[in-house]
């Protein structure tokens, strides 16, 4: 009784420890006053503030496009970088293909956006593409970082799924694109569906990478955020990220709720 | 009628670098048939079937299906269908949808396929529960999906993947005798692998042996059992005395002969062996035998006359029912 008062009393302590500071940056967001240390009444006024506010409103907006582009990008090239490391046996060349698709992930994120940052100038110069910094080299630096976590997460789904099924669609007449398309993918639909959330919440969520190879005009959420901030926080922003939390809360959900059903039914 | 073969294999070797998985294997398959490959784990014939469904292809030798060359056939692209081991049924899909899989990647309309998959479940057994998941299924109930999965399709050659194994005594039996009568009714050749050698007596037209890559005997169960070929056959297939062919009185001493325990009989004029161990199972006793550095097992008619473990028993056989063996290659 002692011992599991004791483990409730560290279990508190640390969703306090997690969840207070969110906690409190939702609450603060419904402070009448300017602000954000003192409580000045409830008032939904910087919701409506935000929706005036077009730096915000746009950023929001372009950080939805790139990590959603991004994150489908980066899903089709980890399922087709980890089907070659699981499926294809040994290959000449597994090994560093293994390596590199993983590299990104122990790799410190000012130097993949430096590097990226050079590598498109470089591209600019030789080829004329990209032409400037954007949207579309925050997609290509995303869909490149977020390949390397999709391809850990489908690797390992993939691993474990049963060959054999694979060959029965064969032995029924499907050719091998076809099972790939009719058996394989399904197969893989929760690894699919979480690798992707991840690689979005990873791109949502960058601001290092983003601020090196963004040029005039694109703007990412984070990147907008992080300037305001420098100038005093502003309860709008507390608005903006209530916003933002609520949404992914109810994404992950139904996410998690649909993968357990999707677990019932398979096993 | 002259018989047409299924499946002909000529000297068909798969070697995974310096395994040598099946080895220069020659066995004929005949159309209608129900046939065992039999043999301990590791023995080659699994790797055998893959060859005759396509997922692997030969190092050496010639495979034909029905008459054609097997050469470079995608698994696809023949006329045969597979029930797996393990079932490997398609975990996202309802049993129907998996029953009517190979007949959808044959582009048969959807309201003709789902009669003949409803019509592939009530064949085994499964009218009405086309609407689950497979997952929700019993070991036995998953084991009817893949079957019906495989028969849907009108294959000429089935290749069953040791079906029986995961399943406990009693569906075993159920199935093996279900499997049978299905192989009768429907008349389309059977191919069995299994490690069981009751299984593989009991259901099979023909029989083939296989040990380290090769085979050892090819025959009817009967043959199998009365005259195995070698050392290996007599002590896989089992129930036989395995003994030197001079010790039995009928050849020469570098061979092995194979003796029933059922053709041991009491016999005043024989040789006195001592008896280690005495079952009773109604109406025979088994008896374990100890005789000149042998050991033997006996098969009597019950009586009372029989004697006691440590207590001695005169006994002797007919030399003409001694089997003498090849030796192993």
């Amino acid at each position: 009784m002692q011992r599991s008062l004791s483990l409730r009393v560290a279990a508190f302590a640390g969703f306090v420890f997690l969840y207070a500071p969110i906690l409190s940056l939702v609450i603060f967001s419904f402070n009448e006053s300017k602000l954000v240390t003192v409580w000045g009444g409830f008032s939904t006024k910087w919701y409506g503030e935000l929706l005036n506010d077009p730096q915000l409103l746009d950023a929001a907006w372009v950080s939805l496009k790139v990590s959603t582009i991004s994150a489908t990008l980066a899903t089709i090239i980890g399922t087709l970088a980890s089907y070659a490391l699981v499926r294809f046996g040994k290959f000449r060349g597994r090994l560093t293909l293994g390596g590199l698709v993983t590299a990104p992930l122990v790799m410190p994120e000012v130097i993949i956006g430096l590097s990226l940052l050079l590598l498109f100038v470089a591209l600019e110069n030789l080829i004329g593409w990209p032409a400037g910094r954007g949207m579309v080299t925050i997609v290509i630096a995303h869909a490149t970082f977020g390949a390397a976590y999709a391809a850990v997460v489908l690797q390992s789904r993939m691993g474990s799924l049963d060959i054999a099924i694979e060959e029965a669609a064969q032995d029924l007449g499907a050719r091998p694109l076809r099972v790939f398309w009719d058996i394989t993918l399904p197969s893989l639909a929760p690894a699919l569906i979480s690798a992707w959330l991840l690689a979005f919440t990873l791109s949502l969520d960058d601001l290092v990478i983003a601020s090196f190879v963004t040029g005039p005009g694109a703007s990412t959420l984070p990147m907008v955020i992080f300037s305001k901030v420098r100038l005093g926080v502003s309860p709008e922003i507390n608005a903006l990220a209530t916003l933002i939390i609520v949404a992914v809360s109810a994404v992950i959900v139904v996410a998690a709720w649909q993968m357990q059903k999707a677990a019932a039914e398979t096993r | 009628m002259t018989m047409t073969n299924a499946v002909t294999f000529r000297g068909v070797s798969r070697h995974f670098g310096p395994v040598r998985a099946v080895d220069a294997v020659d066995m004929e398959i005949r159309e209608g048939e129900f046939f065992a490959m039999l043999g301990p784990s590791g023995s080659g014939k699994t790797t055998s079937l893959r060859l005759i469904a396509g997922f692997e292809q030969p190092t050496a030798g010639h495979i034909e299906i029905f008459g054609e060359t097997a050469e470079g056939v995608p698994p696809y692209r023949r006329n045969v269908n597979t029930v797996f081991q393990n079932y490997a049924l398609f975990p996202h899909l309802n049993v129907r949808d998996n029953v009517a899989f190979g007949l959808r990647v044959k582009g048969v309309p959807k309201a003709e396929r789902m009669r003949a998959a409803d019509e592939a479940l009530a064949l085994v057994e499964l009218a009405g529960l086309g609407d689950r998941r497979a997952g929700m299924l019993s070991g036995g109930q998953r084991q009817r999906v893949a079957l019906a999965r495989a028969l849907v399709n009108k294959p000429r050659v089935l290749l069953l993947d040791e079906p029986l194994g995961a399943l406990d005594l009693k569906l075993r039996e159920q199935m093996q005798e279900e499997l049978r009568k299905l192989q009768r009714a429907l008349g389309i050749t059977f191919v069995f692998v299994t490690h069981d050698q009751d299984e593989a007596l009991s259901m099979s037209d023909r029989v083939a042996v296989f040990a380290e890559g090769r085979i050892r005997q090819i025959g009817t169960p009967e043959e199998i059992y009365r005259r195995p070929a070698t050392r290996f056959v007599a002590d896989f297939v089992g129930s036989s005395n395995v003994i030197p062919a001079d010790f039995a009185g009928a050849g020469p001493a570098d061979r092995w002969a194979s003796l029933r325990p059922e053709d041991i009989r009491p016999d005043p004029a024989g040789r006195n062996a001592t008896i280690t161990s005495r079952a009773f199972l109604g109406r025979v006793v088994r008896l374990g035998l100890h005789l000149e550095g042998q050991d033997l097992t006996a098969i009597l008619p019950a009586a009372d006359t029989i004697p006691m473990p440590g207590e001695s028993l005169s006994i002797g056989w007919d030399t003409a029912r001694v089997h003498v063996m090849e030796p192993d290659a």
